[in-house]
């Protein structure tokens, strides 16, 4: 026997939670269900609790936690089909067909269970707490925290996911490759949300937030590894990467947001640049553009700018017209206006983007009064302002908004 | 095999397409209806008279009560249906997706609680 350390029940808790999701998915493909799946991997956590502590962390935690979370469900099964239960009857004969070990990376299961919890019979808010609850080991708390939603709200929702599954059919694999960009888009809109709510909303709980930009990694990198021939696969976890690398620099000391420009770039982490470089080139070299490869493509540009004043905005530009033409929507709209700005002046940009259907959106107001001000258009500006003031509740964005108002203010009297 | 309900929404009052159209709509779902005979997924289907051919009875205080017209006080009512059986929800959306197509109308998919018998 090994010698054993004293193993904390901090230790376990991770273990079980970066395995979390294999361990789910291998189940529900054996047992067919995923409450069946779940309460068994449960169950071998208690028995983690009860025997990792004497003897240690088992060598192949991951290999411990399906066996024994299998065991416990063929168990109940067992007895089930005592009861004369075909049901458990028929899973159990099942069951005696399959290998028992998870397979290789090619069907990893938990590339099916990501299929399922993004199908489109399930609403976006559904899919997003399943795809954390089950894929990422997230409690119903923490999701209902991180979203700002009351835990019974949170539970209700992914327990009625959960049962439409199981009442409607959804089925448990990868969709077939004529359905599969379509599907694919769901299951990207999914990981991305995952991360756009941890990076740009500042109210609620910071350490949740931050779990969800890594939880959203995590996710893309796991795609990335099942399916390395899909190009916007990759271009995702480029775009997160080249975004988390900003964190940092982000906030100043006293949590309020400092822009683009504004940013200390030393602050940027340069590994995740890198990572974030080499994946725009993989992705971009098969010659199958897609909106998240060219978002990323830009985070690229602007993160091989020492300076702000050194970004090379033509190609910023070049990248955003792309970007329009393969998904026209107002909000990239206005992002291309301020790279237009930049190429062909305030002028451009703000003809560019009035119009935009965007009244409640506090980055339209923003980036007009922003483009106003430039102008020497103060009192306009200042209007702006207020407008944007006017949609948005976080706090952070707020005093930003309030300190630019202001500075319109002075601008304006001079 | 699981079973679905497949039901036609129509929209009360809305203006009827012209003749033609609705002849290529009866001939579609006629096709429609052969394929779900010819791959074993066909379990019954109908079309229905509008909704104001409907009558609705009840129980009220223990006394029978007739009433003319629909029960649901809404605008869309149920103008026709398929069941049938498919072995999981891709498969019925697959097959609600070349329905909508032949009757020109949405598609709702909803599971029954019992599978098929065969």
């Amino acid at each position: 026997m090994a010698v054993s350390r004293p193993v904390a029940v901090t230790e376990i808790e991770s273990h079980f939670r970066s395995e979390y999701g294999r361990a789910v998915a291998t189940l529900v493909r054996s047992f067919g269900d995923i409450d069946v799946a779940e309460e068994a991997v449960q169950e071998a956590f208690v028995v983690a609790l009860d025997r990792w502590p004497e003897a240690g962390i088992p060598p192949n935690p991951a290999g411990w936690i399906i066996t024994t979370a299998r065991n416990r469900a063929i168990d109940h099964l067992r007895r089930e089909a005592s009861r004369e239960n075909r049901h458990a009857e028929a899973v159990l004969l099942h069951l005696s067909h399959q290998p028992p070990e998870p397979v290789g990376p090619v069907t990893d299961d938990r590339l099916r269970l990501i299929f399922t919890c993004c199908h489109p019979a399930l609403g976006r808010a559904a899919q997003v707490a399943l795809t954390l609850r089950l894929l990422g080991g997230l409690s119903t708390p923490e999701i209902a925290r991180a979203f700002l939603v009351p835990e019974a709200t949170m539970a209700q929702r992914i327990v009625r996911a959960k049962a439409k599954i199981r009442a409607a059919g959804i089925p448990y694999r990868v969709p077939a490759e004529a359905k599969l960009p379509e599907r694919l888009r769901a299951v990207l809109a999914v990981v991305y949300l995952i991360f756009n709510e941890g990076y740009s909303a500042s109210s609620g709980d910071v350490l949740v937030r931050e779990d969800l930009c890594a939880e959203s990694i995590r996710l893309a990198r796991l795609l990335a590894e099942l399916m390395p021939d899909e190009p916007e696969v990759l271009g995702l976890l480029a775009l997160l990467l080249l975004t988390q690398s900003r964190r940092a620099a982000r906030t100043a000391a006293d949590g309020s947001i400092v822009l683009l420009p504004d940013q200390d770039r030393r602050r940027w982490d340069r590994a995740l640049i890198e990572e974030g470089h080499q994946l725009v080139r993989r992705c971009l070299r098969r010659g199958r553009p897609g909106p998240y490869q060219l978002q990323a493509a830009i985070n690229a540009v602007h993160s091989d700018a020492a300076t702000a004043a050194e970004t090379d905005w033509d190609q910023i530009l070049r990248l955003y017209d792309q970007l329009m033409s393969c998904t026209p929507t107002p909000v990239i709209a206005l992002n291309r206006a301020v790279a237009l700005a930049e190429v062909r002046g305030p002028a451009a940009a703000l003809a560019a983007i009035e119009g935009l259907e965007l009244g409640g959106y506090h980055l339209y107001h923003a980036t007009r009064a922003e483009l106003l001000q430039r102008l020497g258009r103060h009192d306009e500006a200042m209007d702006a302002y207020d407008a944007a003031l006017a949609v948005t509740a976080n706090g952070a964005e707020r005093s930003f908004l309030q300190q630019r108002l202001s500075a319109a203010g002075e601008a304006a009297r001079r | 095999m699981k079973q679905y309900l497949l039901s036609v929404h129509m929209v009360e009052g809305a203006e009827m397409p012209p003749p033609e159209t609705v002849e290529r709509m009866y001939a579609d779902v006629d096709q429609y209806n052969a394929r779900l005979q010819a791959e074993g997924a066909w379990v019954f289907a109908g079309g229905l008279h509008p909704a104001d051919t409907a009558t609705v009875v009840r129980m009220q205080d223990g006394e029978l009560l007739t009433t003319d017209g629909p029960f649901a006080e809404t605008k869309e009512h149920l103008g026709g249906f398929w069941v049938i059986k498919a072995p999981d929800l891709d498969a019925a959306l697959a097959w609600a997706a070349d329905a909508t197509k032949a009757c020109g109308a949405p598609v709702e998919v909803r599971p029954f609680q019992d599978e098929a018998a065969d």
